[in-house]
């Protein structure tokens, strides 16, 4: 029960925090309200029993790549108002069409957990794990069976880095 | 009932009481101990030898003017000094302060809480404490604080990758991220990690100073080329919450540097048979003893050092820390192998 009400408090907070992300006028309020979110979808993760993933959220987006965008507004837009879109209403059929798209895509998934209950959470052989300890579980899935994915990950974010590094500095 | 609720309230109120005295007095030992440097008697004249100064200064910081500036972005504004504040003081709820002792026949831990992710949450909170800084020298809105806040914020962002992949080699050797546990592997390898990860303690607390701004790494604070830094605007009890942060992320420093390094609340040569008389000191009192050394040194190191350059601030933390952190834990990774 108050875990049921605790999530229901977090998710609608995580909600209104969306929705004022994308409605503030204010490029930097915009971004606090990201964090704000980020934070909220920590709390998420407390809540489902994942501290590490909460922390890692915490560390990684709150704490890390928001200040990164914050850096990049505070730089792009020192004090200019904000410039009024030429047309806001463009695209309008386009933009009730998709939105319809994921509420469809949305509720059949939906659906089908209700009609599936038991292979919507289909824990794959937790029962194996020899450790204990969230952080623990999740190091060793990573490095066990998840790890051909989690070291293309690391690939990908290496190319990032480098392909950044070659943008930015044209004379190596 | 009481040991679910009670208890930990009744812990909470201590320690955020003890931090907050401890604070404000660590602002007064500071002010002496510069003084002292500087051949000076330091605050002298509320109470005996200035020892009411912190008061006195309280006091004054609380009925001063509160002053918006008028083209500030005001919510921002007010939420600054608070978003630096929360993060320095919610980090004591992971730092272990003394094992579990019996206290009127109850078994009372001697920290708020031990959770599985401590060192990791630690390290977060910090990350998000910058939001204080940088979201200060923002909504002033004046080119001094927004120099400070940018500055700052690159700086913070740079060490930070450094301590925390300095952290993972301390992880490495204890095997755990839970700060209690770091402590007790300590006790169970018979040494303060400081003798097994001489460099990564060094990075450690390097990183601190900066990551703290404290000299010589205060350029945020450069009074010669920023008038104040990123609190310029701020004045009355809002510039003393910035203030309280910056001494509270201190003790923080402190308290960390010596869990992880030099064995939390164990006395020296812990868990040697002919050093058993060091436990006749009560744990808390060697942790407290510690982490006041290392108070003491920032001080000192404050004394002594002149600032960095900018450059300079930047070649450390990304051609020397990094490398050197990288380094380390790769070495640690393979000395733990070939010993296992």
């Amino acid at each position: 029960m108050a875990q049921a009400i605790a999530f229901y408090v977090i998710a609608a907070c995580i909600l209104g925090f969306g929705v004022l992300v994308i409605s503030t006028k204010d490029t930097v309020h915009s971004v606090l309200f990201l964090v704000l979110d980020f934070l909220f979808v920590a709390a998420l993760y407390v809540l489902l029993g994942a501290p590490f993933l909460a922390a890692i959220q915490v560390l990684v987006y709150a704490g890390g790549i928001v200040v990164l965008y914050l850096f990049v507004v505070m730089l792009v837009n020192l004090k200019r108002p904000p410039e009024a879109h030429s047309d806001p209403h463009r695209r309008t059929k386009l933009g009730f069409g998709l939105a319809a798209a994921v509420l469809v895509e949305l509720g059949a998934i939906a659906a089908q957990g209700y009609a599936h209950p038991a292979a919507a959470i289909a824990a794959p052989a937790t029962a194996a794990i020899p450790v204990s300890g969230n952080t623990e579980q999740v190091g060793w899935l990573l490095y066990t069976s998840y790890l051909i994915p989690f070291e293309i990950a690391s690939m990908l974010l290496l190319v990032a880095m480098i392909g950044a590094i070659v943008l930015a500095k044209r004379e190596l | 009932m009481i040991d679910q609720l009670l208890i930990p309230l009744l812990k909470i109120v201590i320690v955020l009481n003890a931090t907050l005295v401890g604070v404000t007095y660590m602002v007064l030992l500071e002010r002496k101990v510069i003084a002292w440097a500087q051949s000076r008697l330091g605050p002298m004249r509320v109470g005996p030898y200035g020892v009411l100064q912190p008061i006195a200064d309280a006091i004054k910081l609380m009925i001063k003017e509160d002053i918006t500036p008028v083209r500030a972005d005001r919510w921002v504004f007010t939420a600054a000094p608070i978003i630096s504040m929360v993060p320095a003081l919610i980090v004591y709820a992971v730092i272990p302060f003394g094992p579990t002792i019996h206290l009127f026949g109850r078994p009372v831990s001697l920290y708020i809480t031990d959770i599985n992710v401590g060192l990791l949450y630690i390290v977060s909170v910090a990350s998000v404490g910058v939001y204080g800084i940088i979201l200060a020298g923002y909504a002033s809105n004046s080119k001094y604080p927004l120099l400070a806040s940018l500055r700052a914020s690159a700086q913070l962002i740079s060490y930070e990758v450094a301590v925390t992949l300095t952290l993972v080699s301390v992880i490495l050797m204890a095997g755990s991220l839970s700060m209690v546990e770091i402590v007790n592997a300590q006790y169970n390898q018979h040494a303060w990690f400081v003798f097994l990860q001489p460099v990564a303690f060094v990075i450690v607390l390097i990183g601190g100073l900066a990551e703290t701004n404290r000299a010589p790494f205060d350029l945020p604070e450069a009074e010669q080329e920023l008038t104040g830094g990123f609190h310029t605007e701020y004045s009355g009890m809002r510039f003393a919450l910035f203030f309280l942060a910056e001494y509270a992320n201190m003790i923080v420093v402190s308290s960390v540097v010596v869990t992880l390094f030099f064995g939390g609340w164990l006395p020296p040569l812990p868990n040697t048979a002919w050093a058993h008389f060091l436990y006749y000191v009560p744990s808390w009192a060697w942790f407290l003893i510690k982490s006041f050394c290392f108070l003491y040194l920032f001080i000192w190191i404050r004394a002594t050092l002149p600032r960095y350059r900018y450059d300079q601030l930047m070649n450390i933390g990304w051609k020397v820390l990094i490398p050197l952190a990288i380094a380390n834990l790769v070495v640690t990774g393979i000395v733990k192998v070939l010993v296992m």
